[in-house]
């Protein structure tokens, strides 16, 4: 067998020119929508994580149960309540002006991630702030320092410094959970790769996915691992 | 409201029966994992310890591929994989037909693979924080290679892999939640199903999280009583 006839098992050039540029298409969907709902988590997650920590019982409550709730569920669940649930009060949406994003797919997508990543980075943000040494605010505060620069001058950075772990880990997590967006007819990466063995039935696709997304994480981590050494070179 | 209620009795119309159906199939699918899942793990942490080469090759290749992919991308993998091996291997014996895998064991296999590579790295961590004068112990009484792993060194590596055992577990009840795409029944595809036909998904997906959620509430209560168990010998003689 030649080295050709080998290579048509696993990257038939046929296939690669019918579905190459969808798979292209679809791994930029799963960037965008990783990269969102991400970002939009992390503030969420940070107002979480201070409204935890606040003495107002009321608020420290709330923010328990949101966590609560959205990590003991499964994404899948959050993802149908929202897109099929949500969806159905359509009168309801439709006298708030809201239909339009409840209507599609992508946005319900996103703010399910959005809500679900928030609760997880909440717990990391609470645990690298309440990592900061106390000896840091009673520095902060006898150099007489304002509460918000305090937070974001003192506290921040160096809590930041032990979440970047953790939060690594939590993006890897998101980009694996993404695949779930393809069940609500997102064509993102596993939602092209569903698409293009429907038609073909050749099961090459499902090991170019796998491979696309070994690639995606490992070089994730190795960058977040690069630069967790890189920010913490003051401490070794 | 109480319409609503009445499609989750237990009584003929009601849904209760088929959630609660669907809820047992879930609990059992991921208990089915943990006997195949956590020995594979500790195999390949103990892989990964290895003085030679290969094992260590083989152990990172695992658990990087099972920690990296999709739950749902290893799932479709192992359960279409299986099926057109299966036909293959057939027909090449002659037999032409359609072969459908059993659901149940697909997922089971690929989650039990899922489990044992995130488990594999908390028996890793354990393993780091055995003191190695444990060891040097074992070596000391003359104990056998065996017995000094499963007397000594065993009973330690699961009293500190606990709280990320449970943490495993937690995430693997939740991704079962996966296998209603593979049409297997279990709680999801239940709710699924009762949406399609009452055309009331915000009740239903409602019900369905707030059981995940009940059975990760009951997992933590097991967990904490097991810690609370395997650190007794820490706690100081109660007043």
């Amino acid at each position: 067998m030649s080295l050709e006839q080998l290579l048509a098992y696993v990257l038939d050039p046929d296939l690669l020119d019918r579905y190459g540029a969808r798979f292209v298409d679809g791994l930029l969907v799963t960037a965008k929508l990783v990269a969102i709902s991400f970002t939009l988590g992390a503030l969420l997650g940070m107002l979480l994580a201070l409204a935890r920590m606040s003495p107002s019982r009321v608020l420290r409550r709330l923010a328990a149960g949101y966590v609560y709730f959205f990590r003991g569920s499964p994404l899948l669940a959050q993802l149908f309540l929202l897109y099929y649930g949500l969806g159905s009060l359509k009168g309801f949406w439709q006298e708030l002006g809201l239909w339009w994003f409840f209507r599609e797919a992508w946005y319900c997508a996103l703010l399910a991630f959005t809500l679900n990543t928030a609760a997880y980075q909440a717990e990391i943000f609470r645990a690298s702030l309440m990592a900061v040494a106390p000896g840091q605010y009673e520095a902060a505060k006898a150099l007489n320092l304002k509460r918000s620069t305090t937070f974001f001058k003192v506290v921040l950075p160096q809590s930041l410094l032990v979440a970047i772990g953790p939060l690594g880990n939590e993006l890897i997590m998101m980009i694996k959970a993404s695949a779930i967006a393809s069940l609500v007819t997102i064509y993102d990466l596993m939602g092209v790769t569903k698409l293009a063995f429907s038609r073909s039935f050749d099961f090459q696709i499902y090991l170019w996915a796998a491979v696309l997304y070994l690639l995606i994480v490992e070089v994730v981590r190795r960058t977040l691992k690069h630069l967790e050494a890189r920010l913490g070179r003051h401490l070794n | 409201m109480l319409d609503q209620l009445s499609l989750l009795s237990f009584a003929s119309g009601g849904w209760g029966q088929a959630l609660l159906a669907g809820a047992l199939v879930t609990v059992s699918l991921a208990l089915a994992c943990l006997p195949i899942g956590l020995p594979l793990g500790l195999l390949v942490a103990l892989a990964a310890r290895s003085r030679k080469r290969l094992p260590r090759a083989w152990a990172t290749l695992f658990s990087t591929v099972f920690r990296g992919l999709p739950e749902l991308l290893t799932l479709l993998i192992i359960y279409y994989g299986c099926q057109i091996a299966a036909q293959k291997l057939l027909a090449a014996l002659g037999y032409e037909g359609e072969v459908l895998i059993n659901t149940f064991l697909a997922a089971m296999a690929a989650f039990s693979l899922v489990f044992a590579a995130f488990s594999s790295e908390i028996w890793l961590m354990a393993f780091k924080t055995l003191p190695k004068g444990q060891l040097e112990a074992c070596a000391a009484l003359g104990l056998g290679k065996r017995t000094g792993f499963f007397k000594v060194v065993l009973p330690q590596l699961t009293r500190i892999a606990l709280p990320g055992l449970s943490n495993n577990w937690l995430s693997l009840l939740k991704d079962t939640s996966l296998v209603s795409t593979i049409s297997l029944i279990d709680l999801m595809r239940q709710t699924n199903l009762a949406v399609s036909v009452t055309k009331e998904p915000m009740l239903f997906y409602g019900v369905a999280c707030l059981v995940y959620l009940l059975f990760s509430a009951l997992s933590g209560r097991v967990f904490a009583l097991l810690e609370r168990r395997s650190n007794r010998h820490l706690q100081g003689a109660r007043p």
